[in-house]
């Protein structure tokens, strides 16, 4: 009985993700033989731009950074049945939170005004996506659809501060962007010659945190009753509608600190242009790992590599760097579905439940 | 008070609305059939991303438009049989599996754009030709707003007509409907839930492909990345408004699309001074308020979202 539990471990929790990855890639090169280049030479350039030298490698830990704390927030969010296809709104909200923090407040030491910033950040994050926990607790409208929206929202609000004199603009800058932040509220580089920074420590730190919140608290325990069957919840005297509000809260948090670490780590000020993307990396990330904390490190790893790794690919062999969306899609879909994976390799079939990520019961309509 | 009105020029507000609303409603009328047969389809927005590209594409390949937009609404029903076979055979969550189609979108049609379209030098295909319907197009008011217009806007307001006379006065929608609301009995009574499910969510795939074509075939004869710009889910919105019949639908779809409008019109015949921003926010802020508004009536079919094993 213990060995077949053993087995269906290894197989969902291993097997099936790598499986899943492998048949990622195999859809994608078919992707770019369809487009008449050469699969082989795509992933060489791929795999180069990712990790052959010293600061390729660094590159790819800096593309990883803001991946663990997005991934992280939206696995919370599963965990708690709640859908956070928003991470991105919740990025750029952090991202403007903290910095308007990190440039108007100055002249304090290194371990007051970096912590700041970055609480400022999560507060941005934690309240952007509050309001999709609210509307669903509340009035029953379903997150997937609040999150994109806000998702607009947010790189408007966004475009608008970071564009009009008077508010977030810089004075004297040739393109719209915010002022610096302060120099002490920068993330130092932990790796000389690259750009690896201080963020890196950061996401480590977070995981084994999320992982205790989840696993080891009051507040992950409810989070969890409430993801796996609201109505014992609410029978057990669970607030079902604040747990959710909360858990969307802390989910958008983990994704406003993906954004300010970046800017912290980075940027140091924000633009007003907004690069796409993260939203859908997240949801991929937080599939792949099983929305297990632990697991959110290597996936995260994994889509820092392919991100960094692509744009080496598109320069060198001018396949799109839209190919890893191919990778990503495909790998969910195997993940996501552990029927193919079990069919590909003839297991049987029992206890391989499908991902659920909406609850069952009490489920709003989309 | 004349002068205002001539200035806001309401007959062409009108206009525009209904032009804009068009793959609102289409998107809407994919997800009501999608959904009356008890699948969620979040993935509209990437359907209609890719019949944006695929049209575009074989427009531009073919040199002839109408094979454009069939082809837009053949790469919809493919993709959405995708859909279908995940979320029915797979018992893959539909969220996810509408996710799944919508990552896949970006990334299929930004790979073949960047390989195939951007370096083309030589002109698109332009756009489809606007028809005026002979003698209804000279009623005063509603016929520069109804009967004058091109292609894919006349086929959205006739296929609110088909898809509630479908859904409501048929047998096919009588059985999606039952699909929609309690599988089991449907199948006791002889209906294949699987079939009539497959053949919804592929319907649903050839509306929001027709969607697509809108925006690279109509609107501007071009393909740009990302050009849906989230009016896949603004259209699930509008279905839900719209309390999953064609009629509401199409109404909550001009209301956001009109909100587009009153907005711009504000501020360059009034000049009110909003910025450009908010008034770029007005369609998704109402889309949040409309869904959190009308959830509380709303009445979705009982069995929406639920993968259907058969015993």
């Amino acid at each position: 009985m213990r060995a077949r539990m053993r087995i269906d471990w290894i197989v969902n929790s291993i097997l099936v993700p790598l499986v899943s990855v492998a048949a990622g890639f195999v859809v994608a090169g078919l992707a770019v033989a369809a487009t008449g280049a050469d699969p082989l030479v795509a992933f060489t350039a791929l795999f180069e731009g990712a990790f052959t030298n010293r600061n390729a490698f660094a590159e790819t830990l800096v593309s990883t950074v803001p991946y663990v704390f997005l991934g992280l927030g939206v696995a919370l969010g599963f965990r708690a049945g709640l859908f956070n296809i928003g991470a991105e709104g919740q990025f750029y909200i952090g991202a403007l939170t903290g910095v308007f923090i990190g440039y108007s407040i100055r002249g304090l030491p290194f371990f007051i005004e970096m912590p700041l910033a970055l609480l400022a950040g999560m507060a941005g994050g934690f309240a952007w996506a509050a309001i999709a926990g609210f509307l669903k607790a509340r009035f029953g409208a379903h997150e997937v659809i609040t999150t994109i929206m806000l998702n607009y929202v947010a790189f408007l609000v966004a475009n608008y501060l970071v564009d009009t004199p008077g508010l977030m603009l810089a004075p004297d800058v040739s393109t719209p962007r915010t002022p610096d932040v302060d120099a002490n509220a920068v993330l130092p580089i932990i790796l000389a010659g690259s750009r690896l920074h201080a963020g890196f420590i950061l996401a480590l730190i977070a995981v084994p945190l999320v992982w205790f919140l989840i696993e080891r608290t009051t507040v992950g325990f409810q989070l969890r009753a409430v993801g796996f069957n609201q109505g014992a919840a609410r029978a057990a005297g669970m607030s079902v509608g604040r747990t959710m509000v909360l858990a969307m809260g802390l989910s958008g948090a983990l994704a406003g600190a993906a954004g300010i670490v970046q800017v912290l780590g980075i940027g140091r000020h924000m633009t007003d242009t907004v690069a796409a993307g993260y939203g859908f990396d997240a949801i991929a990330i937080a599939l792949l790992a099983r929305s297990n904390p632990w697991g959110i490190l290597p996936a995260a790893l994994l889509f820092g590599a392919l991100h960094n790794g692509a744009s080496f690919m598109q320069l060198q062999t001018d396949v799109s760097a839209d190919l890893i969306s191919i990778v990503q899609a495909s790998v969910i879909i195997f993940i996501a579905a552990p029927a193919i994976v079990r069919w590909i390799f003839r297991l049987r079939a029992e206890g391989a439940a499908s991902i659920q990520i909406t609850s069952r019961e009490a489920e709003t309509p989309v | 008070m004349t002068s205002f009105l001539s200035q806001l020029d309401p007959i062409s507000l009108l206009s525009i609305t209904l032009v804009t609303a068009t793959p609102l409603t289409l998107a809407a009328l994919g997800g009501m059939m999608c959904e009356r047969s008890g699948v969620v389809n979040i993935a509209l927005e990437g359907i209609m991303l890719t019949g944006a590209f695929v049209g575009y594409a074989v427009a531009f390949a073919t040199h002839n438009l109408w094979v454009g937009v069939l082809a837009a609404i053949a790469a919809g029903m493919l993709i959405a049989a995708l859909h279908a076979a995940l979320s029915i055979n797979f018992l893959v969550d539909q969220i996810v599996s509408g996710t799944v189609i919508n990552i896949l979108a970006v990334g299929i049609t930004g790979v073949f754009y960047r390989n195939f379209i951007e370096s083309q030098n030589t002109a698109g295909p332009g756009t489809l030709p606007q028809w005026n319907v002979p003698f209804l197009s000279g009623i005063p008011v509603l016929g520069p707003i109804f009967f004058q217009n091109q292609f894919v806007t006349f086929a959205m307001l006739a296929l609110i007509v088909i898809v509630h006379f479908t859904l409501f006065h048929t047998v096919w929608g009588l059985r999606t409907r039952a699909c929609g609301e309690h599988p089991r009995a449907a199948e006791t009574a002889g209906i294949n839930v699987y079939f009539v499910r497959y053949v919804n969510v592929i319907a649903s795939g050839a509306l929001a492909g027709l969607g697509g074509a809108y925006f690279s075939l109509q609107q501007i004869g071009n393909f740009l990345p990302g050009m849906t710009g989230g009016r896949g889910f603004i259209g699930l919105a509008a279905m839900i408004f719209g309390q999953w019949t064609p009629v509401g639908a199409f109404l909550a779809s001009l209301l956001f699309a009109g909100s587009d409008q009153v907005g711009s019109r504000l501020q360059s015949v009034f000049h009110v001074p909003i910025p450009l921003q908010f008034l770029g926010m007005l369609p998704y802020v109402l889309t949040i308020v409309v869904v959190a508004g009308a959830m509380g009536r709303a009445v979705a079919p009982a069995a929406v979202g639920r993968p259907y094993k058969k015993s």
